[in-house]
């Protein structure tokens, strides 16, 4: 268990090869994610470590779930992607002894590896508090790496959004503490009352959470972090980094306090998801730059994740034994949104980073052309701007398809309206970038530089993962369901 | 009123004038300082839960300290980065401020 994060870091910190370490870094954290989620797969029990031996109410407990499981494969494979996609971007020039950048850019993708492997796995809230740390402070560096006054600027706003988020977060673990001497995400789930002091804790992690999952009212600070940093690290911040804050909340909700887990809460936020679909989706309809209209697509897709809410927790009506079903495949919906975002929106940044850097410019009107010059690139974005829009068969349809069929069958009709128009609105931001990119040029193209086709593959593979999603929905789900025991806490309230 | 409730509401008035300094102020190196105002709060609520989660014979319970150590750690390094960026920000664009409209520079 320990070794994917541990072992991950250690490498990161040593030596002075970055780029070499990560590359044997990748494929074991891949193939250490592959062996949990297997185990996990074929024992249907979830896996607890008792850091240095010791129990819960004194020691730290690591837990892998169904949950930590998919998202652990999902960050490996999603992290291998971008490590193979910025080997040439971030390789150490022949000749030079050493040259920063890169360095820092290998350091600091491991670094974000291992918070995010530490927030899929912590199992108490403070060690989470120092997984979202170690998170943040591998995401921000990123943003500035190339070191210009707009991306000086992005990483500082980014930076203050998160800070202001995560003391927030530490405060209602201290109210947490104080008022029942523990931490632990197990023990408090027994202990907690419905009383003000939690109240207002979970109000306080989550507001401060909602701040660094980029969720409507707090979203500034991600298009310009977005849009500004390399291709390479925008996917990794796009698809994976806000995911961590957003598991967060979800273990707050559905693991800490599942017995007070109540509708208005989970209407609300799920009412501050509508509105991120609705602006986000209009923002990046309105965007020139084909970089600034993806980030403004990750804050309307993130909008999709906090339908689970009021879906997956419990519904209108719990006296029928069908609306435990509903909330199941609302679960795995929001879930599999999850993945199939992280998996399309990586590729979407990577494609659009290399028509950026063949063209020399990401502006949408100057696309023309572009669909032959680079055949490979515009496929993935097409197949990752797919799976946004839902269209079948892709992982993005079977998510938003599942999130549709439990709105209606739990009665919240109103959610499915903004699922639809949600999708309408990505596909005309989609095409708004592929009409272009397919008409024919006025003149010759002359690109700015050569795009090696591995790299186009990588990119390519990827956004064909994000499509072959769609086709296995169950078998993940029955994973998801290990760990969980959210119908239970439905039925019981 | 006891020492710990004492101590419990001054935490919490630093939290507030914190969170109300990082909202209000544009600057943002008045905005690292009212964060730290605002993680000192928090650290002094934990000081507080630590000494009323005290046992029979002792000071005060030891997990919220060595939670408090760890947090200020973090708030430390937060600070020093945020302030690394700020400074090199000034470097290169010869201004510390975060308002993206051109004109309202200064606001």
């Amino acid at each position: 268990m320990v070794p994917a994060s541990g072992v991950v870091l250690a490498m990161a910190l040593g030596g002075r090869q970055p780029e070499r370490i990560a590359l044997v870094a990748l494929p074991v954290g891949l193939s250490i994610a592959f062996a949990i989620a297997g185990d996990i797969w074929l024992t249907r029990t979830p896996l607890t470590y008792h850091v240095g031996g010791w129990t819960p109410p004194l020691g730290i407990a690591l837990r892998a779930d169904g949950l930590s499981a998919i998202m652990m494969v999902t960050t490996a494979v999603v992290i291998c992607a971008i490590g193979l996609f910025a080997r040439e971007g971030f390789s150490v020039p022949e000749g030079t002894e050493d040259a920063r950048s890169p360095g820092v850019f290998w350091a600091l993708l491991m670094g974000v590896w291992a918070g995010l492997n530490a927030v899929w796995l912590g199992g108490d809230l403070f060690t989470l508090y120092v997984a979202l740390e170690l998170l943040t402070f591998g995401a921000v560096p990123l943003v500035s790496l190339d070191g210009r006054a707009e991306t000086l600027a992005a990483a500082l706003r980014y930076l203050l959004f998160a800070l202001l988020g995560s003391v927030l977060y530490l405060l209602g673990v201290a109210l947490f503490y104080g008022a029942y001497g523990t931490l632990d995400i197990a023990l408090l789930s027994g202990l907690v009352r419905a009383e003000p002091v939690v109240w207002v804790a979970v109000a306080l992690m989550t507001a401060g959470l909602i701040a660094k999952t980029a969720l409507f009212p707090l979203h500034l600070w991600l298009p310009p972090a977005h849009a500004g940093a390399p291709a390479a690290a925008s996917a990794l911040l796009s698809a994976l980094v806000v995911k961590g804050s957003f598991i967060l909340i979800v273990r707050i909700w559905f693991d800490t306090i599942p017995s007070l887990l109540n509708q208005a809460a989970a209407q609300t936020l799920a009412a501050l998801g509508a509105m991120a679909i609705v602006f986000g989706s209009v923002l990046a309809l309105r965007q020139a730059r084909l970089k600034l209209l993806i980030a403004y697509s990750t804050i309307a897709q993130i909008g999709y994740l906090f339908f689970l809410f009021p879906l997956a927790s419990a519904p209108v009506a719990v006296t029928s034994g069908t609306d435990e079903l509903w909330t199941g495949v609302a679960w795995t919906g929001g879930v599999l949104q999850l993945v199939s975002h992280a998996v399309a929106k990586a590729a979407m940044f990577m494609a659009a980073g290399l028509i950026a850097e063949a063209l020399g410019h990401d502006r949408i009107a100057g696309l023309a052309g572009i669909g032959r010059a680079l055949p490979m690139t515009v496929f993935a974005f097409g197949l990752g701007g797919m799976s946004l829009m839902g269209l079948p068969p892709s992982g993005g349809f079977v998510a938003k398809a599942m999130l549709l069929m439990a709105a209606v069958a739990e009665g919240q009709w109103w959610w499915s309206v903004v699922i639809l128009a949600g999708g309408l609105l990505a596909a005309g931001y989609v095409f708004r970038v592929l009409t272009p990119a397919l008409a024919a040029a006025d003149g010759p193209l002359t690109l700015q530089a050569h795009v090696s086709s591995g790299r186009q593959g990588v990119v390519l593979a990827l956004a064909i993962c994000a499509l072959l999603l769609g086709l296995v929905p169950l078998r993940p789900s029955l994973l998801l369901e290990v760990g969980r025991h959210i119908p239970t806490a439905a039925i019981a309230q | 009123m006891s020492a710990a409730t004492l101590y419990g509401l001054c935490g919490a008035a630093l939290v507030g004038l914190g969170l109300f300094g990082a909202i209000v102020h544009p600057q943002p190196l008045r905005k690292i300082l009212a964060f730290n105002l605002l993680g000192g709060g928090v650290f002094l609520l934990f000081g507080v839960i630590a000494r009323r989660g005290a046992a029979a014979g002792m000071g005060g319970d030891p997990v919220p300290q060595a939670m408090v150590i760890t947090g200020i750690v973090v708030a430390f390094s937060a600070t020093a980065l945020a302030v690394a960026l700020l400074l090199r920000l000034y470097q290169v664009s010869g201004s510390a401020s975060l308002s993206s409209d051109p004109d309202g520079g200064g606001r």
